[in-house]
């Protein structure tokens, strides 16, 4: 028993390999998803919306069936062990699934009952954790009198009720006003700390996959593109980058300034020109001093250290704001009901 | 064993929350007692058609209308469901070690209740209007019977619709399409014998009229035969939306 123990713990929390899925309106989810979860790790996906990130969640949650490739969460085969994985798991939706006619207490008792927490332990788990949530005065309101935070929390708790080893947060924060976004953060970070388990969250904001996650996978058009802290993919982005608003063709600009020393990489992008440069400081002179000479007028510039955001670019080859703005109006979508990837 | 609970813990969240939404209560009570009052008054002198053996319509009223309810209670039991696809509970719940047929049961369930809430109502409303039940306590059974067994194959039925659709509107239509000809295509309001053949040749395939017919002969105490005939008819029609409901919630889970 032990020895399984062991085992189980030793394992990768999340792996999956090469995972498709094409939605029967011929919608390619996932085009070859894999990446691994260490245990105890808050991991993120972190994509536009359309990217595949809810379908790679939905399948680890046994919710729905890939069309190949495999998957193990905490030890279990998603497809053959789908029982197995059921009750090592929580699973937030991003249309939260909480019944608003009920109260809180009641939510969460109903839960517990369903994940198979013992009658006995039950009444102590809802309370302690509706504490943890703080909760505990709104407890025995009905659900449609909370606020969006507090609903929030309440559907946090759910999933934790029955002490899962891994939990899936799909779009957590979003639809939340910023200042209850970084009280969910807090909280988020606090489950880490003092829970034993292990996150996969979904977003699409780069500053929350940035503070939040310990290790990201960026996921673009069903596939997953590197996989790293951030940290280190953004240590991977050598220099700095110089933004440069113009007032002619970008490809223009970007044969000018590519050969001019101490420029690593020139990006044309829309109506600016993203040049990775060793120096930052000491390179925007010369940059401009040459594109005067080539008679373009710049309109501005900017300088910033690496960003998530760079390294998005660099390994998708377009902005993740302007990825985020096609993909809500270009790509289909199966019909699932509301408030679905 | 754990099938049962969690059908049991599924069903009591259905019951808290719609004994919670005031509206809901107040028409599930007091519908039944409008159509039995308005029906019977509307269509008082029709048992002075000759061939009409009834001595009194109320009397002949009273299954048709309990029927009724029942019918289109279960009818729109999948409407649940779908709030439920809506808000994201389906999918907490199939994330947990239910089974999902639990689900669809617990919500058939529900729709048994309340039809059998209803068809007490109707029966006390039936006889302050003036009915009498000559088949008894065992009549007054085998007519909640008839009424759960109609209410649990047209709930699976409903719900399945709900499962594959996923819409509010198509299961309106597709309920407001079967319900009332279901009704029609019956004896709820007209003895047999003063409909048109073609319509009784139908009838005999009608769900909702094996309920009614089953019905009205517990009601009165007379013929066992046709009570339990329609009873195990019901039963293979429950089976039957049960089956189609399973299939439903694994076509959901594929397509989603």
């Amino acid at each position: 028993m032990t020895g399984a123990w062991r085992n189980e713990e030793s394992m990768d929390a999340i792996i999956t390999e090469n995972l498709t899925k094409t939605y029967s309106n011929g919608v390619k989810a996932l085009d070859g998803v894999s990446f691994a979860v260490r245990p105890g790790e808050i991991f993120g996906l972190l994509g536009p919306n359309g990217a595949g990130k809810s379908t790679t969640v939905r399948i680890l949650a046994t919710l729905t069936f890939a069309d190949g490739g495999t998957a193990r969460v905490a030890g279990h085969d998603v497809r053959t062990e789908s029982e197995a994985v059921r009750r090592r798991i929580g699973y937030v939706s991003q249309a939260s699934g909480v019944d608003k006619y009920q109260t809180g207490r009641e939510n969460l008792t109903l839960q517990g009952h369903l994940v198979r927490v013992p009658g006995r332990e039950l009444r102590s788990r809802v309370d302690e954790l509706l504490a943890w949530v703080g909760l505990t005065e709104a407890a025995d309101r009905t659900v449609k009198t909370y606020s969006g935070g507090m609903k929030r929390r309440l559907d946090l708790a759910m999933g934790l009720i029955h002490k899962p080893a891994v939990i899936f947060l799909d779009e957590p924060t979003t639809g939340l006003d910023p200042e209850t976004r970084a009280t969910l953060w807090q909280d988020l970070q606090r489950l880490r700390r003092e829970q034993d388990l292990t996150v996969l969250l979904t977003t699409h904001y780069l500053e929350e996959a940035d503070q939040l996650c310990d290790r990201l996978a960026i996921v673009d058009h069903g596939r997953v593109v590197v996989e790293g802290t951030p940290g280190a993919l953004k240590s991977e982005i050598r220099g700095d980058a110089v933004t440069l608003e113009v007032d002619t063709e970008t490809s223009l600009v970007a044969t000018t300034l590519r050969p001019l020393a101490g420029v690593l990489d020139v990006i044309p992008n829309g109506r600016s020109v993203v040049a990775r440069v060793a120096h930052g400081a000491t390179a925007i002179p010369s940059l401009i001093t040459a594109l005067e000479q080539q008679g373009v007028g710049v309109q501005s510039v900017s300088l910033s250290r690496p960003s998530l955001d760079d390294v998005y670019l660099h390994h998708t080859g377009h902005r993740f704001s302007a990825a985020a703005d096609s993909a809500a109006t270009s790509a289909p979508v199966p019909e699932t009901g509301r408030g679905r990837e | 064993m754990s099938y049962l609970r969690d059908t049991w813990y599924l069903l009591w969240r259905h019951i808290v929350t719609t004994v919670r939404i005031p509206v809901w209560l107040f028409v599930t009570i007091v519908q039944p007692i409008i159509w039995l009052t308005l029906y019977g008054q509307l269509f008082r002198r029709v048992v002075e058609i000759p061939g009409f053996e009834a001595g009194s319509y109320i009397q002949f009223l009273t299954p048709g209308v309990l029927i009724m309810s029942a019918l289109f209670g279960a009818a729109w039991s999948g409407m649940g469901i779908i709030v439920d696809l809506n808000d994201g509970i389906m999918d907490r719940v199939l994330a947990t070690p239910v089974r999902p047929s639990a689900i669809v049961t617990a919500a058939v369930l529900h729709a048994v209740l309340t039809g059998l809430v209803q068809a007490i109502i109707i029966l006390l409303m039936s006889l302050v209007l003036g009915a009498r039940v000559p088949g008894g306590i065992g009549g007054v059974l085998a007519i909640l019977l008839m009424a759960s067994l109609l209410a649990a194959g047209l709930a699976f039925i409903s719900n399945g619709i709900a499962l594959v659709t996923r819409r509010e509107e198509t299961l309106i239509s597709v309920a407001n399409f079967f319900g009332t000809p279901l009704l029609f295509l019956s004896t709820a309001f007209i003895a047999a014998d003063l409909m048109p053949g073609w319509i009784r040749s139908i009838a005999r395939f009608n769900p909702v009229n094996w309920a009614i017919d089953a019905s009205r002969a517990a009601m009165e105490g007379g013929n066992w035969t046709i009570i339990v005939q329609n009873s195990v008819y019901l039963a293979g029609f429950v089976l039957l939306g049960g089956v189609l409901a399973m299939l439903a919630m694994r076509s959901y889970r594929r397509a989603v």
